[in-house]
């Protein structure tokens, strides 16, 4: 952006040359969310208490995007594989609790056990998409599916005993949802929680993300950082300049891996309930497209954008439901973020530039 | 002769590429049922000529041509290669166009198979018509037959040798009724020795027939042997056009290359009869196009050795396989240690650079600024430009450094940019070849392959570059081998000069010998 | 070239070629004895299954052919369908009539959908398979847009049966008892205990029959020369993008046609779910069957569904007799689902690049030959 200023180029060029970058889309989204925002106060909807909601749900999610950028630095493309994560963290999280821990000390066990089941499943999926370069977007897809429902399978047989967690007496497996009031449920989000009036700020969320996302930024300006980021940008290039490139994108599956087996505690400790079978299918589309929808390309990718990225797609979310509601007594939410979320993933895809990759 | 208009009559073609004039004046006249050798070294603008004359579309994207092309004797423009199909001119290019799992009948008649209408194509219209196999069979054992070579019409193009490959295409083209004018560019080269026979007795029953035949090839002896005429380019001009009775291989050779001013350096130096400091023996070398086969070189401490050739003859796949971008073997020892191949890394610590000639897909971070590209990869391989953070518990990218060392360059290599932020994909050509140079320079190497330097890049920025090159090299003492088509150019700036030809090492001379004796080493093992 | 392979080579190469479906004779064959089924029983079911689902797995034949891979948007075809059963049962056109009337109906708006497919896949050229995947959830959402929320308040819907309680949108689910199996029941023969619904048979046959001659015509062959190599299409003179645009037509077109066979069978519809599915369970059904990304003949479609469907009825009761939990098998046979299209995306990619690398070792060989 910096340069554009040198450039010398007229004013009007310059806001066009800008629109262009951040693409019709995200400025339509951006644009709606904005009205959303100057309407909700017309129809009797808290402005306040939606952006608490909006915050809310950010520091819920905002992990789970952030588990976007390794591998799209990369040139992994689009994590559509994050279930294989998530289930790294259910993992955590359920033999957490089954092995007795409460409070706060259960969600840092649970971070704790989920880190050597994601970095052997993230070792195992990089192994494979170093195996099928090209493809990894459709075989991400499809792997994190298989997972997700080898372990329906998986949650059924294992010989969880937990009462919490697990169905009736004859212990057959674990149930679909249960609330974590005694675990983690909130051990973030109530950490230096601040409150003015209907302003709900979870502060110890918001830090633990801002920490995940400095980490990220950290490494991406170390060598290995770097040289990850010139594997996704030329990885020809990068073989020339002697780097490995299978192993640095080995590693950015792993680093993605991880953080989405974090990113799913941060959800459930927000959200107050783990979900387990079918729940993880449906998490990887939102934090695809959020991170499109915050700038991001195919192998371009900043915090910057998962921090506006994840805004814009929890704004849409939780403000459109309301506001609608309140404007015509209509929900369609959730036909609207199947429509946002799908069409802004479509729109990447079938823009030129990336398909040149 | 007869009063009846030429087949084919080229008056004054000019064309330029953004101003870069590559063709001028050529006039060329062609009757019916005549054969026409093209001959040139690459870069003299014998395939411009050709796509000119086929219509292309990256002639029209490129602002077109000047000069007149008459087809008997009216004058014709192709807006597309279909129009100039329709008006009986058939290409076979160097590259395959041939479905793969299709069989030769059904690419021969590829988009033009005959057809029976039925109930359904009625309705639906013609696409729904049903392929008549049985005429189909006919027409491609008809256009065999025209060709004179025999190969397997039913034999699915995936499992055939690649000469039939080759054949199938020939076949394709005259299967066409209209066929007066059939272009073959290069087409013994993926040839065996028999299947070229083949083929040229095959030119001349096309010729019999009354079908004209400009055909491109590095060969010579089969142009001598199969052409009536003889037409040679040179930097853009038809140099030559003779009866091919009147001539023979060393004449045309000269003429390739020959120069009207002798353009070897003036500061030219004794030839450094320092020790060996890389030796390669028994290269091989399968990157796609450039093999290279059984390659023995010594380079000399503190020269620069330039590599010639043809395109396609494998000097490209000497420095692409010892840096281990293609898959290599052989042995390979510099300064007395041997580099393991397929390693770009291990020749890099080696102290080796390379300056690919895909600038584009090898040579930058298109998407990147200048400083990532100049400082990636002493960055990587040598641990420079990081800073210790945290007391040194990690080490970060040293933005200052990178930006200093980038200002350095952009000044020494006067790289034209906006800032040492700029992103590389936004350079000129010329800046992008000295952004790679910059980058090869900042390894500090003991040894640089350079390859095409000047490659598709202005008067002014392939002046820069090769100064730039020769100053390292005297100043540093960097050994460098320097690969090029252009023998001119390497004859301004090496001692010596190798000439690779199918794939192997024709001879080495010192830079001053004359061109001719360049030009014959080049041709005399071409495949 | 190939004729030098010995018999042991020969018989390796099956194997490896065929492992999807080898591994499926296996599973069925350890499940049946467990399960316990009576042959009668197994035979109906397989039997019904078949000609609910074949007709909809024909329909992925042709952008296989036509090298786009499989086609996840026959979704979009599904819910043309849908859409169109909304119609004929809300203005109550019940039994064959009702079905051609669907089954017309539905034509225009799935050709309409697979234009609209086809133009995006035609800009996401080279990553056609997540695209149409995308595509069926984005068009999903817009389903729900129309079906939920305009139909009884823009588009007119009468009856109160088909409406939700709040007066628009359509019900979760819509009753089609009275077409159900009407098109099945019209001409069906019992043969030793196992009912054949001969009508519904004979239509997908002259599917067949269709798909063989199309194959043979001139736009058949354009499709498989696109599939092969684009730029050499295109330098003969072929069309590709309409060529790739009318494959997915015909695909979407025939999926909608399809889905009206399969749901007459299903005699229930539900109105936001049984499309979502049916593209997953349809194409693991043909890969099953032997099909890989870029090829696919009518033998595999009902190899497939005879295998596939055959494991879908058995899991349950096996998972149930094994673990003594009904649920694991149903889980079991959405994995199996799941694994056998990764499997085969899997072998495709690899596939690909080996083919890409098995050039140059050729080459390799070669020269080293000649070096020694």
């Amino acid at each position: 952006m910096s340069e554009l200023n040198k450039t010398g180029a007229p004013a009007a060029d310059k806001v066009r040359e800008a629109l262009r970058e951040f693409g019709l889309p995200r400025l339509i989204i951006a644009a709606f969310l904005l009205l959303m925002f100057i309407i909700a106060p017309f129809t009797g909807t808290n402005l306040l208490s939606q952006i608490t909601n909006v915050i809310n749900r950010f520091s819920w999610n905002a992990v789970l995007v952030l588990a976007m950028v390794p591998m799209v630095h990369s040139g992994c493309g689009l994590n559509f594989g994050l279930p294989v994560g998530i289930i790294a963290g259910l993992l955590g999280a359920t033999l957490s609790i089954e092995w007795g821990f409460s409070g706060p000390l259960s969600f840092l066990m649970a971070m704790l056990i989920a880190t050597p089941f994601a970095i052997v499943f993230g070792l195992a999926y990089g192994w494979l998409l170093n195996k099928i370069k090209g493809g990894e977007m459709m075989i991400a897809t499809y792997v994190g599916f298989s997972v997700v429902s080898f372990f329906c399978m998986m949650w059924l047989v294992l010989p969880y005993k937990k009462p919490d967690m697990a169905w009736g007496f004859e212990g057959t497996g674990l149930r679909t949802t249960f609330p974590i009031d005694k675990y983690y449920g909130g051990v973030l989000s109530n950490f230096l929680r601040i409150q003015i009036g209907k302003l709900v700020i979870p502060t110890g969320a918001l830090l633990f993300f801002a920490l995940l996302a400095f980490l990220i930024w950290a490494f991406l300006h170390t060598k290995t950082g770097t040289a990850m980021t010139a594997v996704g940008s030329n990885p020809v290039f990068a073989r020339a300049a002697g780097i490995d490139v299978d192993k640095i994108r080995m590693l950015s599956v792993v680093m993605s891996t991880w953080l989405a087996a974090i990113g799913i505690l941060v959800y459930e400790q927000g959200f107050g309930f783990v979900q387990l079978y079918n729940a993880p299918f449906n998490m990887a589309l939102p934090a695809v497209s959020a991170i499109l929808i915050g700038g991001a390309t195919a192998n371009k990718a900043s915090i910057t954008n998962v921090v506006i990225g994840t805004i814009l797609f929890q704004g849409i979310v939780t403000m459109t439901p309301t506001v609608m509601n309140g404007l015509i007594n209509l929900d369609i939410s959730e036909v609207l973020r199947m429509v946002v979320s799908n069409g802004m993933i479509l729109y990447a895809l079938t823009r030129k530039t990336e398909a040149t990759r | 002769m007869s009063n009846q208009a030429p087949l084919l009559e080229l008056r004054n073609i000019k064309k330029d590429f953004f101003g870069n004039q590559v063709l001028e004046d050529i006039n060329l006249t062609l009757r019916e049922g005549e054969v026409l050798g093209l001959v040139g070294e690459n870069g003299a603008g014998k395939s411009t000529l050709m796509k000119i004359l086929f219509g292309m579309n990256e002639i029209r994207e490129t602002g077109g041509y000047g000069g007149d092309i008459l087809l008997g004797g009216e004058k014709v423009s192709f807006a597309t290669p279909f129009e100039a199909l329709e008006h009986g001119i058939g290409m076979v290019h160097q590259e395959f166009s041939l479905i793969p799992g299709f069989a030769a009948t059904e690419n021969i008649l590829l988009n033009r198979e005959p057809q029976k209408k039925s109930v359904l194509s009625e309705v639906f219209g013609e696409r729904l018509n049903t392929l008549d196999r049985r005429a189909m069979g006919e027409r491609a054992e008809k256009a065999i037959d025209k060709m004179g070579v025999h190969i397997d019409s039913d034999m699915i193009i995936s499992d055939m040798p690649v000469g039939h490959k080759q054949f199938t295409e020939i076949a394709r083209e005259l299967s066409k009724e209209q066929l007066r004018l059939l272009i073959l560019d290069e087409p013994t080269a993926v040839l065996t020795e028999q299947e070229a026979e083949a083929l040229l007795e095959s030119i001349r029953g096309m010729s019999a027939r009354g079908i004209a035949v400009i055909f491109i090839t590095h060969r010579l002896q089969e142009i001598l042997n199969v052409c009536d005429t003889v037409a040679v380019m040179r930097d853009g001009r038809m140099v030559q056009s003779v009866p091919a009775k009147e001539t023979n291989v060393q004449e045309i050779t000269r003429w390739m290359v020959g120069r009207s001013v002798n353009t070897a350096q003036e500061d030219a130096r004794p030839v450094p009869e320092t020790r060996t400091i890389l030796s390669i023996e028994r290269l091989w070398v399968d990157m796609p196009g450039e093999i290279v086969r059984d390659v023995n070189l010594d380079v000399r401490e503190g020269e620069i050795l330039g590599i010639g050739g043809l395109a396609g003859q494998g000097k490209l796949g000497i420095p692409n396989g010892i840096m281990g971008l293609y898959d290599a073997g052989g042995k390979v020892t510099f300064d007395g240690q041997p580099i393991p191949l397929n390693s770009p890394r291990k020749c890099l610590d080696a102290n080796l650079a390379f300056v690919s000639e895909d600038r584009r897909g090898v040579g930058l971070l298109l998407d990147e600024s200048l400083e990532w590209n100049i400082s990636f990869p002493a960055m990587q391989n040598q641990n420079k430009f990081l800073k210790p953070v945290l007391g040194g518990l990690v080490k970060w990218r040293d933005d200052a450094a990178i930006r200093e060392v980038t200002q350095k360059y952009i000044e020494e290599l006067q790289i034209r940019c906006t800032s040492s932020r700029q992103k590389a994909k936004e350079l000129s050509g010329g800046n992008q070849q000295k952004v790679c140079l910059a980058k090869a320079f900042a390894l500090n190497p003991k040894f640089l392959f350079v390859s095409e330097p000047t490659r598709g890049i202005d008067v002014g920025a392939k002046a820069l570059v090769l100064k730039a090159l020769k100053k390292f090299n005297r100043e540093n003492g960097v050994t460098i081998v320097m690969i090029s088509s252009e023998l001119e150019e390497l004859r301004q700036i090496c001692d010596r000069i190798a000439i690779v030809s199918g794939g192997r090492i024709a001879g080495i001379r010192p830079a001053t010998d004359s061109s001719e004796d360049f030009g014959a080493l080049m041709v005399s093992q071409v495949v | 070239m190939n004729s030098n392979k010995t018999s042991g080579q020969k018989l390796l190469g099956f194997l490896a070629a065929n492992s999807v479906p080898i591994m499926f004779i296996l599973i069925i064959a350890l499940c049946i004895p467990v399960v316990g089924f009576s042959p009668t029983f197994l035979l109906n079911e397989i039997v019904t299954r078949l000609s609910r689902n074949a007709f909809l797995i024909l329909s992925l034949l042709i952008p296989i052919m036509a090298g786009m891979g499989l086609n996840f948007g026959m979704t979009l075809g599904a819910m043309a369908a849908e859409i169109a059963l909304i119609f004929t049962s809300d203005w109550q056109i019940w039994g064959i009539p009702g079905i051609v009337l669907a089954m017309i109906l539905s034509i225009p708006i799935s050709a309409a959908l697979g234009v609209l497919c086809g133009r995006i896949l035609n800009a996401a050229r080279g990553r056609e398979m997540i695209t149409s995947y995308i595509i069926s959830f984005f068009m999903n959402g817009v389903y729900q847009l129309v079906v939920l929320y305009m139909m009884g308040s823009i588009i007119p819907i009468i009856h109160n049966n088909i409406k939700l309680p709040r007066g628009y949108g359509v019900r979760s689910s819509v009753d089609l008892t009275r077409i159900r199996k009407c098109l099945d029941n019209l001409v069906a023969v019992n043969i030793a205990g196992v009912r054949i619904p001969v009508l519904t048979i004979l239509i997908i046959v002259a599917m067949c029959l269709v798909i063989v001659w199309f194959r043979r015509t001139k736009l058949g062959q354009d499709m498989r020369a696109v599939g092969q190599d684009m730029e050499v299409a295109r330098a003969a003179g072929i069309d590709v993008e309409r060529t790739r645009l009318i494959s997915i037509v015909i695909s979407t077109v025939l999926a909608g046609i399809g889905m009206v066979i399969y749901l007459q069978n299903m005699g229930d519809m539900a109105t936001y779910s049984s499309h979502s599915q049916i593209g997953m369970f349809c194409i693991a059904a043909l890969l099953v069957g032997g099909a890989s990304v870029d090829k696919a003949s009518i033998g595999n479609v009902f190899l497939g569904v005879i295998l596939f469907h055959t494991m879908f009825i058995l899991a349950p009761s096996a998972g149930a007799k094994i673990t003594g939990n009904e649920v694991i098998g149903e889980y079991f046979r959405v994995f199996v689902s799941y694994g056998v299209i990764t499997v085969a995306l899997i072998m495709y990619e690899t596939k690909k690049r080996r083919e890409k690398a098995g050039i140059g070792q050729q080459l390799a060989a070669a020269q080293k030959e000649e070096g020694k």
